[in-house]
C-alpha cells in the first residue's frame, strides 16, 4: 500500500496498447462478440504485437474471458472474468499488474465490446426475484439505472443545497469536452435552460442529466515497464490502482451523499502511486448521470463536501479550467455501451500520450474513476507519462 | 400489461414475509452489538455475530430520499409518474418502497416527512409500503 512495497513487488507495469472500435454509437451490423474482437485487434496493432504476444486475457460475461480469448486463438496462462459492471475493466487492469508482478502473464489484453444500444448478440437482462433486490427494490417498480442510481441525490440536494441549476451544469460542461471530439455522439452547445427543458425521466433527473446508450468496444494492452521502449506508442505508467464495493441494492447505500466505494478505491490508487490531488493533471470520473462527478469529485478529495457543484458551475471543469474532466465529452455526451468505463481508460491514456481529440497541456498524471453498478463498485486508476519517482 | 414483479421469499427472509401477510414490519436486530438491520440475513453486518432474532419494527419511519419515475417499469403503466423511495424506519435500518396516499410531486414528497406502513397485496405476498401517518 505505501510508496515502497511496488518495486520490492518486482516492479511497475505500463498500458503499452489501446485503442477502441473503428466506430461507435449505433452498429447494428457488429455483435457482442464482434466489438470485443475488433477492439481487440485495434490494441493489439497499437502496441505493434500480435495476437500471438497475448498470455492474458481479461473481460466480462458474457461473453467473457474464454469466449473471447478462443475467438481470437489465444490459449491464455492467465484468465480474470472479474465482472462488477461498468469499472471491471479498471479492476482488471489492477489484476493484471499483479499477475505480471507475480510472473503469471507476461502481456495481458482487457477487452470491452458491448451492443448496448442494438442488442446483437447480447445476453437479455433478467433479476432474479428471489435476489435481495429482486425481493426488496424489483417490486417498488425499479428499472434499470435511471430508477435506483438516481435515488440518493435528493438527499444530497437537500444536506449540500446543490441546485437544480448546478446540476444541469454538468451536462454543459461535458458537451463543452464533446464539442471538440469529432467521434463525440453529441457536440451541439446546450445551456442550462436546455437541460431542463429536456423530457423529465425520473424526478430530478431530466434526459440530458443521463447518459447516452451506444454500441462499440475498445481494449488494453498492459505489460511490464522494462519492457517500455519496444512500443510504437508512449509508454503510459500504472502508478497506482484501488477498487472497492459498497452495496449491490442503492437503498442500502450507507450514506446517500457520498461514495464509499469511491473513496476507498481512490484512496487506494492515490496512496501506492504517492501522490495528492494537487498532482492530477486531468481527471475522469464515470459518468452515467450527472450526479456521479459530483460524487466522485468530493469521493477522491479535490473539493469538500458540498462544493462540488459550484466548482463544476464556476467551470474548473471545463476548457479552460484549472481540473480538466471528463473531456472526451463522458458517457453524457462522447458514448456509454454500458460499461463505460473502458471508455475513460482510453481517453487518459489517449491523453497522456498527446493525441486527445480535445487535448490538455502537457498532463503528466490522469485519474480515472470507475463506477459499477449503482455506486455499487468502484475502480480507481491513476496514470502517468513517466515512471513513479 | 405485465403483472408487476413478485417477491419470491427465500427460506432467510420467510420470516420478513410472514410478518408482511400479519400485518407487522419484523426486522432482525443483533444480540450481540444490540444493532437492528435490514435486509434480512443470518449475520449481522456490524459486527459478524450469527446471534441475530427477529423483532416487529414500529412502522414508523421518515422519507429519506426518492425519485419520481416518468419511464415505467413493467406493469407501473397506470401507476405512472411514481415514487420509487427510501424511507428511514424509527429503528435506523433504511428500506425501499413506494409512498402511497400521497401525489407523486416534489411538493408533496417532502425529505423527512413522517411516514407510516401499511401492507398491499402483491401476488401471493403482502408489500409494505409507506404513507402518511394520518389516514
Ligand atoms: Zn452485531
Amino acid at each position: 500500500m505505501s510508496g515502497g512495497s511496488t518495486a520490492s513487488m518486482g516492479g511497475s507495469c505500463i498500458i503499452a496498447g489501446a485503442a477502441e472500435t473503428d466506430r461507435l454509437g449505433k452498429l447494428p451490423g457488429h455483435s457482442t462478440l464482434q466489438l470485443h474482437i475488433e477492439g481487440a485487434l485495434n490494441a493489439v496493432a497499437d502496441a505493434g504485437l500480435s495476437l500471438r504476444d497475448i498470455d492474458g486475457i481479461a473481460t466480462v460475461a458474457s461473453p467473457g474471458p474464454v469466449q473471447v480469448a478462443h475467438a481470437l486463438g489465444i490459449t491464455p496462462d492467465w484468465i480474470d472474468g472479474t465482472g462488477v459492471g461498468g469499472t471491471s475493466f479498471l479492476l482488471h487492469v489492477r489484476h493484471a499488474v499483479a499477475a505480471i508482478r507475480a510472473g503469471y502473464a507476461r502481456t495481458v489484453l482487457i477487452t470491452h465490446g458491448e451492443s448496448g444500444r442494438s442488442r446483437v448478440g447480447a445476453s437479455r437482462w433478467r433479476m432474479d426475484a428471489s435476489s435481495p433486490p429482486g425481493q426488496f427494490e424489483a417490486p417498488y417498480g425499479t428499472f434499470g439505472p435511471t430508477t435506483t442510481f438516481t435515488i440518493p441525490l435528493l438527499r444530497y440536494m437537500k444536506e449540500y443545497g446543490l441546485t437544480h441549476e448546478q446540476l444541469a451544469y454538468v451536462a454543459v460542461a461535458q458537451r463543452r469536452w464533446a464539442a471538440k471530439n469529432p467521434r463525440a455522439a453529441f457536440r451541439d452547445p446546450i445551456t442550462v435552460e436546455d437541460v431542463l427543458a429536456s423530457r423529465m425521466v425520473a424526478y430530478p433527473f431530466h434526459l440530458l442529466e443521463c447518459c447516452l446508450v451506444t454500441d462499440g468496444g475498445g481494449a488494453l494492452v498492459v505489460t511490464s515497464a522494462d519492457r517500455a521502449g519496444e512500443f510504437p506508442k508512449p509508454a503510459v505508467h500504472v502508478l497506482g490502482t484501488g477498487e472497492s464495493s459498497e452495496t449491490p441494492m442503492i437503498s442500502q447505500m450507507v450514506d446517500f451523499t457520498e461514495s464509499q466505494a469511491f473513496r476507498l478505491a481512490g484512496r487506494a490508487a492515490f496512496a501506492e502511486a504517492g501522490i495528492g490531488v494537487a498532482d492530477v493533471d486531468h481527471l475522469m470520473i464515470y459518468d452515467a448521470f450527472a450526479h456521479v462527478p459530483i460524487y466522485g469529485l468530493e469521493a477522491l478529495g479535490f473539493v469538500a463536501k458540498g462544493e462540488a457543484g459550484p466548482f463544476i458551475a464556476d467551470g474548473n471543469t471545463e476548457p479552460g479550467g484549472s481540473l480538466p474532466l471528463n473531456t472526451n465529452g463522458g458517457g453524457l455526451s462522447y458514448t456509454h455501451t454500458g460499461m463505460y468505463g473502458m471508455f475513460a481508460i482510453q481517453e487518459g491514456v489517449r491523453q497522456l500520450r498527446g493525441e486527445a481529440a480535445a487535448q490538455v497541456d502537457a498532463p503528466e498524471i490522469s485519474v480515472i474513476l470507475g463506477n459499477g453498478g449503482m455506486f455499487a463498485t468502484s475502480g480507481v486508476l491513476v496514470l502517468g507519462r513517466s515512471p513513479r519517482s | 400489461m405485465a403483472a408487476k414483479p413478485v417477491p419470491v421469499p427465500t427460506p432467510e427472509t420467510q420470516p420478513f414475509w410472514d410478518g408482511c401477510a400479519a400485518g407487522e414490519l419484523r426486522i432482525q436486530r443483533c444480540d450481540d452489538c444490540g444493532r437492528p438491520y435490514f435486509y434480512p440475513r443470518p449475520v449481522c453486518p456490524a459486527c459478524g455475530s450469527q446471534n441475530v432474532r427477529w423483532f416487529a419494527a414500529s412502522g414508523r419511519a421518515t422519507l429519506y430520499s426518492y425519485v419520481i419515475n416518468h419511464r415505467p417499469a413493467p406493469g407501473f403503466e397506470d401507476d405512472t409518474p411514481y415514487a420509487i423511495a427510501v424511507v428511514e424506519l424509527e429503528e435506523g435500518p433504511r428500506m425501499m418502497t413506494n409512498i402511497t396516499g400521497l401525489p407523486a410531486t416534489p411538493e408533496a414528497l417532502e425529505l423527512d416527512m413522517p411516514l407510516r406502513v401499511r401492507f398491499e397485496p402483491r401476488g401471493d405476498v403482502s408489500l409494505p409500503v409507506f404513507g402518511p401517518e394520518e389516514s
